[in-house]
């Protein structure tokens, strides 16, 4: 008895002692966040391998030799690898060359789609005019309109290109502009280009959430409304300029409605070039019958293809996360 | 010139004068959607209205008036299913991608050792969504599934020997008396797990932008002001980044909408078997009327809502 009465004694001085209570306090707290780790962890693992799942299958087979492909046993991890899949889909998809067409079209459209879509939406966020909210609606037009249903007007506009007849008064009849990347740039410039209301919407959005008085400060300091965009909304907006940036870089590499509706040459667009792989590696001089080992060819160049935008990806995250420093709003 | 130009301006009133220059920054998108947009959508109008034979790069309309549309809705057997299941679809998946997509981004901002690799993978169903990529895709996962040697068949009789039935855990969660609407509900977001991670990534990084242009020192406020984590949250984080849960929402429904059924139809319509355009764009639009309709909707429901600097 005696024995528990001191140990009760024991406990409520250990109670009083405020050392003690402030080290229980810290272990409670780091218990806590070490659980929330946990279950960060746990979450981030789990969802991630649904998505790396398929691209971890991609990668292994792209290794396999047609041994592996076809024994019974190989499940992931080959027991020949061979690089002869990346050669030979280096080789057919003529790779530097197609990439490097392949990102000036990409990048060069992209700057268009930021340029135009801020100034758009910068226009929408901070000004009255009329016919606004119509024009506004005309945007989540563009976003919402299944690009089917003006496929064929759209196809005829550029396959005649004469707009109000400038073409007929200078070089003497509609000219066609199929299997030309011109289209697309003239899209994008009238802020018409893949996804281009979206972008609107996204920095409109952005615009409208910056401060008013950022804006009046530099108007009072006698900034012009083109010097204040420039000089003091672009460089606050730049989070949202990395995001639209990464968007449309990704989306336009990856865009295949426009590169068939405007035909454009297999040799500017990638997709199109790996999606002709599975051909010619069926004839001569491959003549590869098997459709499983095609597969395997065609893995190999899906890697080959994603890898530059992976990697543009993590440098623009980099800044992607400066952005926030450059954000400042305030101080 | 230009000093002309600016001269005339100045007899502006102030207002008048920030209208001008607003239609000046808006003016390429309004050329280009008068241009490639409003055309393109007249002259579908008047496809749906009309019959179509073409004749090599020209063609030919004769007006019907309504027949298209009354074909469309009353006598073809799959279109007004295949509607109606896109919208429902999009109704349950654009919430559960909100909440989802708000959760990881902010969870993703959090600082922790990792954090760039977590973010490009989580990014990285944006980066595969060409169709090409889709179906390969689609193939080595039930590869990884089953196994290079195992069959789908094989496959379910392990599942059921073993004894794991999902129907077991939901009849468990029906006993304790979950209404079954709900419960519905959550078997249907869990089955859908793979669809809605690959489908928002997008909307994860735009809400992590949203997440850091929120000023530090608002936080900073919070803390010395003595706010809990949760009130900072509601307080702080959620009205910042709300009005990028109406751009988000716009996405996701427009998002959801082409990945549905209903853009393939109107592309098989077009370009498959029938090869109608008349009825290919009766389809489309009535399919964006109805996304315009729900979003409509939903924007106007979320947006009072909303928080706005000005």
């Amino acid at each position: 008895m005696s024995y528990f009465a001191g140990k009760i004694v024991k406990l409520k001085a250990l109670r009083e002692d405020t050392r003690f209570q402030n080290e229980a306090r810290r272990a409670v707290r780091s218990g806590r966040e070490l659980l929330a780790a946990i279950f960060r962890l746990v979450l981030i693992v789990g969802i991630s391998y649904v998505i790396l799942g398929p691209m971890i299958g991609i990668v292994a087979s792209s290794f396999f030799s047609n041994s592996d492909k076809l024994s019974p046993v190989v499940y992931l991890i080959p027991q020949n690898p061979t690089l002869q899949r990346y050669i030979r889909a280096y080789q057919l998809l003529d790779y530097w060359k197609v990439l490097g067409s392949m990102l000036v079209y990409v990048v060069t459209l992209t700057l268009i789609q930021i340029a135009v879509c801020s100034l758009v939406g910068y226009g929408f966020a901070r000004f009255q005019f009329p016919l606004k909210k119509f024009l506004f609606a005309c945007v989540i037009i563009v976003i919402v309109i299944p690009l089917h249903s003006i496929m064929l007007p759209l196809y005829m506009t550029f396959r005649q290109f004469d707009p109000l007849g400038l073409m007929t008064l200078f070089a003497g009849g509609p000219i066609n502009l199929m299997t030309r990347t011109a289209p697309m740039y003239i899209m994008t410039i009238f802020g018409c280009g893949l996804r281009s209301g979206l972008y609107i919407y996204i920095f409109n959005q952005f615009f409208r959430g910056l401060p008013k008085e950022i804006e009046e400060a530099a108007f009072v300091d006698g900034a012009g409304t083109f010097y204040t965009f420039l000089r003091v909304m672009i460089p606050n907006a730049m989070p949202s300029i990395i995001t639209v940036a990464i968007f449309s870089l990704v989306w336009q590499y990856n865009d295949i409605f426009y590169a068939n509706l405007f035909n454009i040459s297999n040799n500017v667009i990638i997709s199109k070039k790996l999606n002709t792989l599975n051909l010619s590696l069926a004839g001569p001089p491959d003549q590869i019958l098997d459709p499983g080992i095609r597969a395997l060819y065609v893995y190999a160049g899906i890697i080959l293809m994603i890898l530059p935008m992976i990697l543009i990806y993590v440098i623009l995250q980099k800044r992607f996360i400066e952005g926030v420093e450059r954000s400042g709003i305030v101080g | 010139m230009i000093g002309q130009k600016t001269k005339k301006l100045t007899t502006f009133t102030l207002s008048r004068r920030r209208a001008f220059t607003g239609l000046l920054f808006v003016s390429p998108f309004i050329v280009g959607f008068v241009w490639f947009y409003l055309r393109g959508i007249i002259m579908s109008i008047q496809f749906s209205l009309s019959d179509m034979t073409t004749q090599g790069l020209g063609y030919s309309l004769e007006y019907v008036g309504l027949k298209n549309y009354r074909y469309a809705f009353f006598e073809h057997p799959g279109f007004r299913q295949t509607l109606t299941s896109s919208v429902v679809d999009m109704v349950i998946d654009v919430p559960l991608i909100i909440f989802f997509s708000l959760f990881i981004a902010i969870i993703l901002n959090q600082k922790f050792r990792g954090r760039t690799v977590a973010r490009a993978i989580f990014f990285l169903p944006v980066l595969l969504n060409s169709p090409l990529i889709n179906g390969v895709l689609t193939d080595v996962r039930n590869m990884m599934i089953g196994g290079v040697t195992a069959t789908p068949s094989t496959m379910t009789e392990e599942a059921t020997s073993v004894g794991i039935g999902v129907s077991y855990y939901v009849e468990l969660l029906g006993d304790i008396a979950l209404p079954n609407n709900i419960l519905g509900y959550i078997v249907d977001a869990v089955a859908r797990i793979n669809s809605i991670v690959t489908s928002s990534g997008v909307q994860i990084i735009i809400f992590l932008a949203a997440l850091q242009s929120i000023a530090p020192s608002l936080y900073e406020v919070a803390k010395i002001e003595g706010a809990t984590p949760y009130e900072t949250f509601w307080k702080i984080t959620f009205p910042m980044v709300s009005p990028l849960i109406v751009t988000n929402m716009v996405y996701t429904v427009v998002d959801s909408f082409q990945r549905s059924g209903v853009l393939d139809f109107v592309y098989t319509t077009m370009f498959g078997i029938d090869n109608s355009y008349q009825m290919g764009a009766v389809y489309s639009l009535v399919s964006m009327v109805a996304v315009c309709g729900i979003l409509l909707i939903a924007t106007t429901a979320v947006s009072k809502r909303t928080f706005y600097q000005n």
